[in-house]
This record gives C-alpha cells, sequence and structure tokens, in this order.
C-alpha cells in the first residue's frame, strides 16, 4: 500500500479556504493524515467538519488552498477522482437510495459493468451477497441482496455504508459521524470496523462530536471550532477527560486553554 | 420484509389485472368485435404513437421529473421534416434534421431544468407553449402534404404493413419496449436514473454526475417525441400545426395508469407497455361494447383512478 515515500503524509491539505457565497466555512486549513493513523475530527456542529469531508472527497471543490494524497497533488475535484485514488467515505446521510436494492446501492456510481455498460447484475449481486454476510456481519436472513434500502433500520444501514466502503479498498477511510442514531451495540460494532481499518493498516478520519466514543481507537484529535483548527492533540499527551474539559471551554469561552 | 422485486412484481400483476379485467368486459360486452382480428390491427396502429413517447416518459418520471412539452416537440420536429422534404425531396435528411430538432428541443429544457434550475413541471409549461407558438408561426396555419413519401422505403419500415397484416410502428414500439426495459432495469444508465430519481444528494456524493443524467433523460424525451411525430405523420401522410395534442394526457395516464411512481426512483417499462395498452383500446372498447362517446372521459378517469389507488396502497403497505 505504500506506494509513496514513507516520510510523505498520505493527506496533507495545505491552507485550505472554502466559502458558499459570503459564508467563509472554512478558513487557513493545514492538516495531514499519516499513513496507518486514526484522525478523530472533533467540533460542534457547524464547524466545518463535513465540508471539510466533502472537499476531501471532492464533492466540493477547495475556494483555495491545495491537496496532496500520497504526495501527488490533487487538480482535479472531484468523486470518482478521489475515488480512484484510494478515498473511501461513509457520509453522515449514508448516501443510500432507498427504494433501491442492496446490490444496486453497493455499486451505486461503480457498477461492474459488461460491454456497453450494461450491468453484470450477477456479479454485482453474488458480491453484495458476499459483503452482507462478511462484512456487514448481518446474520438475519431477512436481509439479503434484493431488500430495499428502506426497509433496514439505521445501524443496519450503517452497516452497508461502511460494508460498501471497505469493498473498493480504500487507502483512507473517511467516517462522517457513523455511530449517529445508532443504539449502543450498534455504536460498538461501528467502533470495531474502525479498529479493523487500523489493523489493516490502512488510514481513517472519523469524524463525531462524541469524545467518548472517538477517544479509544483514534491516534491524534484534531479540534475544529468555526471554520479553523483550534488545535491538534496526540492521545499520549491528552487524557480523555482533558479533552472534554478543552471541548466544553472552547465551546463557553471561543479558547482552549 | 418486502424487496424491491416483489414490490414491482406486484405492481405488474396489477396492471396485468386490470388489462384483463378491461378486456373481459369488451369481449363479453361485444364478442363479435373483440374476438376478430380487426380491432387489434386498428389498436396496433394507432397505441404506438403515444406509447413510444410513454416509455420515453416512463425514464423522465422515473428520474423525479415531468415533460408536458413533448407534444409541442413532435409538431415542431416533424415541421421541420415536412418543410425540409417538401424543399429537397429527401426524406432520410429531412429525417435526421426532425430528430436533431427532436433532441435540440430536449437539451433546451435540460438547460432550464438543470442549468438555470426551474423545476421541470413549470419549465415545461413554458417551453410547451413556445414550441407550439413556433409551429404556428412557422405553419401559418396550414398543414403540409406528405402523400409523395408513401410507398418509400423510409415509410414502409415506420408504417408500412408487414405481411399487410401487422402494422410496422407496432414492431417499432415492442422492439423499443424491450429496449426501455433493457436500459432501466440492465444498464448501468438505468441504475444512475433510479439513483437519481430516489435520491438527488446520494447520488452526488456516489459520484453519479446528476446533471449529465437529467439532460440525457430530457434530451431522448425529444428524441422519441420527433419519432413519434414521424409515425403518426407517415401514417395519416399530413403534417397538421395541431399534430400530438391529442397525446399530452394519454402518454402521461398510460404511464401512471402502470405504477410508475411520480415522486421518482421506481418506474416500470413493462406498466407503462400495459397501460399504453390500456389507455388506446378504451376508446374503441367503450363505443364497441355499446355506450356513447360521452362515456368515454369518465371510464378513463375511473380506471386511472382504480389504478393508481391499487399503487397507492401497495406501497403503503411496506415493511
Amino acid at each position: 500500500m505504500a506506494d509513496h515515500s514513507p516520510s510523505v503524509p498520505l493527506l496533507s491539505m495545505q491552507n485550505i479556504h472554502k466559502s458558499f457565497g459570503e459564508v467563509d466555512v472554512l478558513q487557513a486549513i493545514d492538516f495531514n493524515v499519516t499513513d496507518n493513523e486514526i484522525i478523530a475530527l472533533v467540533g460542534d456542529n457547524g464547524a466545518g467538519k463535513s465540508t471539510l469531508i466533502k472537499i476531501i472527497t471532492g464533492v466540493h471543490p477547495p475556494t483555495s488552498g491545495d491537496i496532496f494524497f500520497k504526495g501527488q497533488k490533487i487538480t482535479k475535484h472531484s468523486v470518482s477522482r478521489s475515488r480512484s485514488l484510494g478515498i473511501e467515505t461513509v457520509y453522515q446521510e449514508r448516501a443510500l437510495a432507498d427504494q433501491q436494492t442492496l446490490w444496486r446501492n453497493v455499486f451505486a456510481g461503480r457498477e461492474l459493468t459488461r460491454k456497453f455498460g450494461f450491468l453484470k447484475v450477477k456479479e454485482q449481486r453474488a458480491e453484495t451477497q458476499n459483503l452482507i454476510r462478511k462484512h456487514m456481519g448481518f446474520t438475519s436472513k431477512a436481509i439479503n441482496t434484493e431488500s430495499m434500502v428502506l426497509s433496514l433500520s439505521g445501524g443496519e444501514k450503517q452497516g452497508v455504508a461502511i460494508g460498501r466502503a471497505l469493498y473498493f479498498e480504500a487507502d483512507l477511510i473517511i467516517l462522517d459521524e457513523p455511530t449517529m442514531g445508532l443504539s449502543l451495540s450498534e455504536t460498538k460494532k461501528v467502533l470495531d470496523f474502525v479498529q479493523n481499518i487500523k489493523d489493516q493498516g490502512k488510514s481513517a478520519i472519523f469524524i463525531s462530536h462524541n469524545i467518548y466514543y472517538v477517544y479509544p481507537v483514534a491516534d491524534r484529535f484534531v479540534i475544529l471550532d468555526r471554520g479553523r483548527i483550534a488545535g491538534e492533540f496526540c492521545k499520549k499527551d491528552i487524557s480523555q477527560d482533558e479533552l472534554v474539559e478543552k471541548m466544553v471551554r472552547l465551546a463557553r469561552t471561543g479558547s482552549l486553554n | 420484509m418486502k424487496t424491491a422485486g416483489i414490490r414491482q412484481a406486484r405492481l405488474e400483476i396489477s396492471i396485468t389485472a386490470v388489462l384483463a379485467g378491461v378486456y373481459l368486459l369488451f369481449i363479453i360486452g361485444n364478442p363479435k368485435v373483440f374476438t376478430r382480428f380487426d380491432i387489434y390491427y386498428s389498436f396496433m396502429s394507432t397505441i404506438p404513437f403515444f406509447g413510444i413517447m410513454a416509455l420515453a416518459m416512463t425514464l423522465v418520471v422515473t428520474l423525479g421529473e415531468m415533460d408536458l412539452s413533448f407534444p409541442s416537440v413532435l409538431a415542431l420536429s416533424t415541421l421541420i421534416f415536412g418543410k425540409i422534404f417538401i424543399a429537397t425531396g429527401n426524406l432520410w435528411l429531412a429525417m435526421v434534421v426532425c430528430f436533431m430538432v427532436g433532441i435540440a428541443a430536449g437539451a433546451i429544457n435540460a438547460f432550464l431544468i438543470v442549468r438555470v434550475g426551474i423545476p421541470s413541471l413549470v419549465a415545461t409549461i413554458g417551453t410547451m407553449f413556445f414550441f407550439r407558438g413556433m409551429v404556428n408561426v412557422i405553419a401559418q396555419g396550414k398543414g403540409i402534404p406528405l402523400v409523395k413519401a408513401k410507398g418509400t422505403f423510409l415509410y414502409s419500415i415506420c408504417v408500412g404493413r408487414i405481411g399487410g397484416v401487422i402494422p410496422a410502428q407496432a414492431i417499432w414500439m415492442l422492439v423499443l419496449g424491450l429496449a426501455f426495459w433493457l436500459l432501466l432495469n440492465r444498464h448501468k444508465f438505468g441504475s444512475h436514473i433510479l439513483f437519481v430519481g430516489d435520491n438527488k444528494e446520494s447520488s452526488r456524493m456516489m459520484g453519479i454526475n446528476v446533471e449529465r443524467v437529467k439532460t440525457i433523460v430530457f434530451m431522448q424525451m425529444g428524441f422519441f417525441a420527433a419519432f413519434a411525430g414521424i409515425l403518426s405523420t407517415f401514417e395519416v401522410t399530413y403534417f397538421w400545426p395541431s399534430q400530438g395534442q391529442g397525446y399530452l394526457l394519454t402518454t402521461l395516464a398510460a404511464v401512471f395508469i402502470g405504477g410508475t411512481s411520480v415522486f421518482g426512483g421506481m418506474g416500470t417499462i413493462f406498466g407503462t407497455f400495459v397501460g399504453a395498452i390500456i389507455i388506446g383500446s378504451l376508446e374503441a372498447g367503450i363505443i364497441a361494447i355499446g355506450l356513447t362517446g360521452f362515456w368515454i372521459q369518465l371510464i378513463y378517469g375511473l380506471i386511472i383512478m382504480v389504478s393508481v389507488s391499487i399503487y397507492a396502497m401497495l406501497l403503503k403497505k411496506r415493511g
């Protein structure tokens, strides 16, 4: 997987600005992810976490600033470009289509096709079946490749979104609020999955506003506040309680210390 | 537990049952007419004109969009078809330009909807008047006789009678029905139509080019309106400036009684095909069983109300 020099970070964002019309959502963001590192991106609602993610994944281009992936500068910003580089995303909205079958959802936007763009329906079904049993850990017979997303629970939907990201073997997996709206046992599954990414030698950005969930699995914490990076801490330098304390202080006073 | 496949099968079984019911009524009501080939011959020659547009419209509706301008696109492209044929005598050239006009009209719709951001229902009300207005201004109320086209090769493959009994347009509708089914259910582009119609934001996040999908779908609608225009103009070998006007509601009715959801994300080509047959047989059937023409709209309405109620109930029982 290390097809770039180890001294170069996997992902490097330099002086990123993003504005939507008059509103500056992100200002002067410098952000790095190294190999086999789990980063927790934390911050309040509206801090700009989701926008930062959408820039990494190519949904939005940055207004200014440079992005390097494996040392290579990204000049063309699109979802398919980011994906082909090896960035997969599990979106907060999950990016599923409710009335479509799982086998269509898993391969949405990058269908397995034969000549003239016709679908390899059999292969898509078989791969989806595999994914459901192995990676998503669904044992319930009620869920199969033909199930519509709308018949799944929140945790199951998250399982599909995560399983999909895993299927395409990315080097960097981004999880945007993956535990939101999930039960405790479902949350545990998601955290196991993040640990799994780490064990496989890959990197992840885990976005959450719940420190208690991200602390055990993350290596480094990046705190985003009103479009700026307010602070960065390695896990060995800060305890969970100190981190929570800093976040509370930031919300109240606008400063970490 | 309900799968998408089961849901779709239920819709398709329902519409087939409606078709069987309607035909049973016709056969009981007038066995003499409905057990002979003549009436079916007549259906095969008239249904494809709007049936083909209904197939194309199914993609538009599956996308969660609407197009009201296609009867005007039909008229405009066919007017140009007639003008070029009269001026040059070259039927193939006329056909190519006719298709180009249809596609261009679809592209104008797509531009207003995708780039300018007007809801498709509103945008195509505008273009419906605009394109019809262009026809009126150019044609100045006059029709174009196309008798000279009769007997040409193009005429034969469009509306000739195969073996003297099967109207070629019926074969076109059958072949296109199959092609549209494959496109929507077995092609990457169909998958994208379903995904965009279901959830635009998810599609964008999954890297589907939403704008491109919409543009192509509106352009194919224009193309098939032009094709239906050529067929219907050939059939009567005359172009009228009011051409296509009767097809607006029959086409949409065929799509909706077929079971395609107006909310997008779900469409059935089979349903539309059967829906077109139902809508296209009602008028003759109602007369044949001895009711007066005054009953036609009432029965149209009844069938639409019943079938869409069945679908609404099928969709409500989810889980």
